[in-house]
């Protein structure tokens, strides 16, 4: 129970939140809502796994995931951009569908044995700072640095560059940037890719990083779907991702921490002795998920919220002013 | 063959055709442009303007026909390659994003600047073509921050920044208010005078005559009259090139004694959907045979005052007082049972249900009480007998009531909607923009029966951004802005009455009545 302890891991499971919600962050700016990051995820996971398993080297696991993950990806593209179907609807199959390929192509890995996992060091000079310095940059895997490395990143490339504008108008007004010329269509195939890409490097993150092995679909256990909820809950801004992704990584070590000791602030731990209080535990942050997601599916509250106005709506050429 | 084109003409389009699924949008249709004229392109909704310049912009492809731009033959594949042509339209709904800035609003899918955006370096340079073209707007101002008047003139400069030489103007006065439309035209005859060619689409005869050089009028996607002079030409004659007959420009309105208060509105507070206040202390009042009309730029509470009153809006502060009953946040079916009828904006999703014939649209206030409901069933033989009476009585063209309304016309769905909401014999109707969108028959025709309830003593509360609709079927107007009544005047008569029509221009741009008046009595000593 000690709190450094439990901020550093949450940090390093956080990380894998981070990612999955980055590239949804993406892919919803320019309008498309993916429900399938679960799914996604665990096709990653599973893929990063086996060609660790194959090559011997994580790395090359890490890029294959990324890759296979933003092509299932593009399965939801071609059903919500270029067929014009309900985004909901294709999202949650998007995730039966990773779940089931994963779980068939994954069958026997997880007698597999060990596998080398993406390395991990300290940062010299950073990790002598107080408290910071063992929270952030101590021990951690390269795959954690690179997550305080995109969200920066990603924000600046959202807000200051002219890619990122083209991005923001494609998702608040579709046919404004049509009129001027931006292919609409190809801004959200490409962004549901790099969402699906990132989603894949969560994946990853888990099996050769924060929790190596392949241990089916309990292997993200829905972290998918708080991926998903965070995105709202951080109103589609990278930092506020951050904040959020690390934050319930730190909840989820807590949780986990509690239910350790006997003695619990001078008390019987009740979490320790009465296992149901821990699957109540255990629950709360699916639980919070579900309320984010059934309060952000509500319209008026999303617009209040700052969403991407054309989010979870295709774009149908000519549909104004005849 | 030679390609040789007059020199004077910037563009050139020849028996230009483009069909719709069941529409002829456009028929053989011959439109030139001269550089430095302003030329209006005038016809009724549906006439096929929009279409004609939406080909010439580059967002329709025509299924024949050619364009030529300074006598060379082009073929634009995108809006895009029509702007590199130098041709801008500025369409009737903006394309603009509203979260983003007026700098970024330009710079949206140029190619310079290349990755980082330097946003500072380009608002000056914004700043400096609005003032070479008296468009001042603050380039770092959000569009959701600017009025309708400055995102227009955002979309010029939008224009006007990709170098274009011809501007397509699309109906770009009906979002304005009065004293915006002048300040308009000055804008569009400095563009003018700069070498600059604008065309001007609208269906309004007085606008035309104002603004244009040369007209071309279009009827059902044929051209009725091609590159007249507009000097020399009366209202009357192209009124007729416009409609295909004589127009009876006034309304038989006779003057009626107003009775007792049918709704009052007290001090009404609403939110709209982002959670912004929508109104902010709206009173009025509606007596019986009066029709009230309520002024102003569209999204300035308009809706939500209509949705507060049918019931569909709750409301924070204020009271809606329908014969004396409370009718705010209740249900709908409390104020349908006290009298209200709604005639709503949205025709087609609020106004009735698509997919349902024209006998469920026109039963749906009647099928809880005989002879339509039998118990807790439904009397079909006597519900279809009823629509058949309405369609009689109405006029609605259907094959059978069997129909689904969502194959019916504009007008058409429009009678649909007033004959149920009238056979329900209401004390007091609000109704939303009856008239948009509709050709002029069937605008007379609603109008007709928005009198009609006068006469029989109902109480009317007429929502409209048209001006000359309010003017000549109103007995009293009352402006609101930003959710605020600026004031009440009375309409005397119903010829147009100059000095009102300012009156209220100022009041639809935030100037309070008292303060006008005011003013006024300052100025004349």
């Amino acid at each position: 129970m000690d709190p450094i302890i439990i901020l550093q891991a949450g940090v390093a499971s956080g990380t894998v939140l981070l990612f999955a919600a980055l590239g949804e962050v993406l892919a919803e700016r320019s309008g498309v809502l993916n429900l399938g990051v679960e799914g996604m995820m665990l096709i990653g996971a599973m893929s990063a796994f086996s060609v660790t398993i194959a090559t011997g080297n994580p790395w090359i696991g890490v890029l294959v995931a990324m890759f296979v993950a933003g092509l299932l990806s593009q399965v939801h593209a071609f059903i919500v951009i270029t067929l014009q179907a309900d985004q909901v609807v294709s999202g949650l199959a998007l995730t039966l569908l990773g779940a089931g390929i994963s779980l068939v192509l994954g069958e026997g890995l997880s007698k597999a044995g060990t596998v080398s996992l993406m390395p991990n060091f300290s940062i010299p000079l950073l990790s002598q700072i107080p408290i910071l310095g063992p929270i952030f940059f101590t021990k951690q895997s390269v795959l954690v640095y690179i997550g305080y490395l995109l969200t920066p990143l990603a924000w600046y490339y959202i807000n200051r560059t002219r890619p990122g504008l083209h991005l923001r108008a494609v998702g608040e007004y579709p046919a404004a940037a049509d009129a001027l010329g931006i292919n609409v269509f190809r801004m959200r195939y490409f962004y549901v890719f790099l969402g699906g890409m990132l989603a894949g490097l969560g994946g990853a993150t888990i099996s050769l990083a924060v929790a190596p092995g392949w241990f089916s679909e309990l292997t993200t256990g829905g972290q998918g779907w708080i991926a998903v909820g965070l995105v709202i809950f951080a109103q589609w801004d990278p930092f506020r991702a951050a904040v959020g992704s690390y934050a319930f990584g730190a909840l989820r070590r807590l949780i986990l921490d509690i239910q350790g000791p006997t003695v619990l602030f001078g008390m019987r731990n009740a979490f320790y002795y009465n296992p149901y209080l821990g699957f109540f535990l255990q629950m709360l942050p699916y639980a919070f998920t579900v309320i984010v997601l059934v309060i952000g599916s509500r319209e008026a509250i999303r617009k209040r919220l700052g969403a991407p106005a054309a989010l979870g709506t295709p774009y149908i050429r000519g549909e104004r002013g005849q | 063959m030679t390609d040789a084109t007059p020199p004077s003409l910037i563009v050139e389009m020849q028996g230009i055709v483009k069909r719709f699924p069941g529409v002829l949008a456009n028929d053989h249709v011959d439109f030139e442009l001269r550089p430095g004229e302003i030329h209006a392109l005038l016809g009724e909704n549906g006439a096929g303007k929009s279409t004609l310049m939406n080909v010439l912009a580059g967002l329709y492809r025509q299924d024949a026909g050619i364009i030529k731009v300074k006598g060379s033959l082009v073929e634009f594949s995108s809006p895009r390659a029509a702007i590199q042509a130098g041709i801008g339209m500025v369409h009737q709904h903006f394309m603009l994003v509203p979260s983003q800035t007026v700098t970024e609003n330009i710079l949206l899918g140029l190619d310079d600047p290349r990755f980082f955006m330097r946003l500072n370096e380009y608002d000056a340079k914004i700043a400096k073509l609005g003032e070479r073209f008296g468009l001042k707007v603050d380039p770092r101002a959000k569009i959701w921050q600017l009025s309708v008047g400055e995102q227009q003139r955002v979309e010029l400069l939008k224009m006007l920044y990709r170098g274009a030489n011809v501007l397509i103007m699309d109906e770009p006065t009906a979002v304005l208010a009065p004293t915006e439309i002048e300040g308009l035209f000055q804008t569009l005859r400095a563009m003018v005078a700069q070498g600059k060619s604008v065309i001007f689409i609208s269906h309004k005869l007085q606008e035309v005559t104002a603004i244009a050089d040369r007209v071309t009028v279009l009827r059902r996607g044929k051209v009725t009259a091609a590159g007249v002079v507009t000097k020399g030409v009366t209202r009357q004659e192209l009124a007729r090139l416009m409609v295909g007959r004589e127009v009876v420009f006034s309304i038989d309105k006779k003057p009626r004694q107003p009775g007792e208060v049918i709704l009052d509105v007290k001090d009404l507070q609403a939110e709209n959907d982002k959670g912004f206040p929508a109104l902010r202390g709206v009173s009025l009042h509606v007596r019986a045979g009066e029709i009230v009309g309520v002024a102003g730029v569209a999204g300035n509470g308009q809706t939500e005052l209509s949705q507060v009153i049918a019931g569909l809006r709750k409301c924070r502060q204020g009271e809606v007082i329908l014969n004396g009953d409370r009718v705010n946040n209740r249900d709908t079916l409390y104020g349908i049972q006290h009298g209200m009828a709604y005639v709503p904006e949205d025709r087609t999703h609020v106004g009735s249900a698509p997919n349902l014939s024209v006998t469920d649209n026109v039963i749906m206030k009647k099928y809880r009480k005989p002879p339509i409901s039998r118990g807790s069933l439904l009397d079909m033989g006597a519900a279809t007998n009823f629509a058949k009476e309405l369609k009689q009585a109405y006029d609605i063209m259907v094959p059978t009531v069997n129909t689904p309304v969502r194959l019916l016309s504009g007008g058409n769905l429009q009678r649909v909607i007033l004959a149920r909401e009238i056979s329900g014999q209401p004390d007091f109707m609000v109704a939303v923009q009856p008239t948009r969108g509709l050709d002029v028959g069937a605008i007379e025709g609603v109008h007709r029966l928005l009198l009609a309830q006068r006469e029989v003593g109902a109480a009317v509360l007429l929502i409209s951004e048209e001006l000359e609709e309010l003017l000549s079927l109103s007995d009293r107007v009352y402006v609101i802005y930003e959710g605020k009544i600026m004031g009440e005047v009375k309409i005397a008569s119903t010829e147009p009455d100059q000095s009102l029509i300012e009156t209220i221009g100022q009041m639809m741009t935030g100037t309070p009545l008292e303060q006008i008046r005011k003013e006024g009595s300052l100025a004349h000593g």
